[in-house]
């Protein structure tokens, strides 16, 4: 589904990520973990285009997508959630998911089918975006880029930085989407445990290299947790 | 009694003329943020369009009504073909833009002297827009009232159309965060082109109506500009409602001031007034508060 390829990226003349490939395979799940400042968040943001990649290459079904603007990945069926449950704060919580359906064939049901997950948006469709709580603000923000109904979706630290009552609900929510079928998810996480309960490979992350990676489940945990303790 | 309302009449009709040039300022530099010194020669462009047209159909008042969409388009067009040849490579340079803008705005007061010559000209007003009106004493001139009018409509269609229309949720989206429209899926580029288009095609309307009280000229534009960059800071960058209130408080404590004393007077205490203002309100008038994140 989605390959990166021996990608180098950085901002300005610092180079965060050097030369990693992950590949995200059809309908599954694969999750990046590693510790804060590892570039997890640096190799999804080059995955969506917002960063340009010094050197690699990114696929999308074997198209080179690497020089695509963010929005045109988006049309190709692409959607992230970015870190630090953002919201555009001074939108209503119903302006905040129109907006992403507007001029979407099938936008309005998508809108229903993304709130049907999420029920408690629904109560607070006529408030302010900035005025929810975080848990909130995530579940809104999960939910829009539902609205884009994407074959393929990169959560950048999904429960990070939540009230613990709701990051149960979130993750349970992000399991039952990746085994819904039709979605692949790219999953960035620090949490070990959600992460390989929802994922079938892993890649841990060490200052911007890939040092271990393998399919989940068994002693994966133990392997992941050895590795990122030293 | 008569006089002073009389003053504040002319006072509320020069806050209309400060408002309709300012609308199209708040949404290209109080949204977007550019400086955009051409802003005053999409004025001219709109009040040239009228002249154009009225020498092309004859009459005044039909050629005054097909001027309102057509200078809209003609300005709009304009302001929408300098963002995408030099505004949108420049967005993170705010300095550059200034300076390039303002050459730009000199290549247009060029292009009009060779066009139309240096010398200023004049359209006719239709005759309903010559006369006044009488309210308990104090005289309306119909010209005024026209663009008094005309402001208020423009308010009134800018604030719904940002309030109510995908377009609108999409400008608003973009300058809260840009990065996360991107991302949702919205083509940023093409929405500032569009904002842009809209907020110069309202200077390009302004152009219009101010053939209805003053000649036309290459300069003319300039004349207005400092006052409309100083109605949308005042009012609080970005915010409409701030823009209007300020704008008709600027007009009015000027038309005062100039009855008082004389028009160079009234300039510089209204230029004080603001600068004192924004000592004591930096963030302007009316200010966004809410638990934003970005």
């Amino acid at each position: 589904m989605l390959e990166i390829a021996a990608v180098r990226a950085g901002y300005d003349r610092t180079t965060v990520l050097h030369g990693v490939t992950v590949a995200v395979p059809e309908d599954g799940v694969a999750a990046v973990l590693g510790h804060n400042g590892a570039g997890k968040s640096t190799l999804l943001r080059t995955a969506m285009g917002l960063i340009r990649p010094m050197a690699g290459s990114v696929l999308l079904d074997g198209e080179d997508i690497t020089r695509l603007a963010p929005h045109q990945r988006v049309a190709r069926g692409m959607a992230y959630v970015p870190q630090g449950q953002q919201a555009f704060p001074h939108l209503t919580t119903a302006e905040n998911l129109r907006l992403v359906a507007d001029g979407r064939t099938g936008g309005r049901a998508a809108v229903a089918e993304a709130l049907d997950l999420f029920p408690v948006l629904r109560e607070l469709s006529g408030r302010r975006a900035g005025l929810l709580s975080g848990g909130q603000r995530q579940q809104l923000a999960i939910a829009r880029a539902l609205v884009t109904r994407p074959r393929l979706l990169l959560l950048d630290e999904p429960t990070e930085g939540i009230q613990p009552s709701v990051v149960a609900e979130i993750e349970e929510t992000v399991l039952a989407l990746t085994r819904r079928g039709g979605l692949s998810v790219l999953l960035v996480e620090q949490h070990v445990g959600f992460a390989l309960r929802a994922a079938q490979h892993y890649y841990v992350l060490e200052t911007g290299r890939v040092t271990s990676s393998g399919e989940g489940g068994g002693d994966a945990e133990q392997t992941v947790r050895t590795a990122l303790s030293v | 009694m008569t006089v002073i309302l009389n003053q504040s009449f002319t006072g509320i009709s020069i806050g209309a003329v400060l408002l309709l040039i300012a609308l199209g300022l708040t949404l290209t530099f109080g949204q977007m943020g550019v400086i955009n010194m051409a802003h005053g020669e999409f004025i001219m462009t709109g009040a040239y369009t009228t002249y154009v047209l009225q020498q092309a159909v004859g009459g005044a008042g039909v050629p005054l009504l097909l001027a309102l969409p057509l200078a809209f388009l003609v300005a709009g067009g304009l302001g929408a073909l300098l963002e995408w040849l030099l505004i949108r490579r420049l967005y993170t340079r705010p300095l550059d833009t200034l300076l390039v803008t303002w050459g730009v705005a000199l290549m247009l007061q060029q292009l009009a002297r060779d066009l139309f010559g240096a010398p200023n000209v004049h359209t006719t007003a239709p005759d309903t827009l010559t006369g006044n009106v009488s309210v308990a004493g104090v005289v309306l001139t119909t010209n005024r009232l026209f663009i008094l009018g005309l402001a208020l409509a423009c308010v009134l269609g800018l604030t719904l159309m940002l309030r109510l229309t995908p377009l609108g949720r999409r400008v608003r989206a973009v300058v809260q965060n840009r990065e996360l429209a991107e991302v949702s899926g919205i083509a940023t580029g093409r929405v500032d082109r569009t904002a842009f288009f809209i907020g110069s095609g309202l200077a390009g309307v302004a152009g219009v109506a101010l053939t209805l009280v003053g000649p036309i000229g290459p300069t003319m534009g300039t004349n207005y500009i400092v006052d409309a960059f100083l109605v949308v800071v005042a009012g609080g960058i970005g915010r409409l409602r701030g823009a209007v209130v300020t704008a008709f408080a600027l007009g009015v404590l000027q038309a005062v001031l100039e009855y008082s004393t004389t028009t160079s007077v009234a300039k510089v205490v209204v230029l004080v007034a603001v600068v004192a203002f924004l000592q004591w309100r930096p963030q302007g008038l009316y200010t966004l508060r809410t638990r934003s994140l970005v």
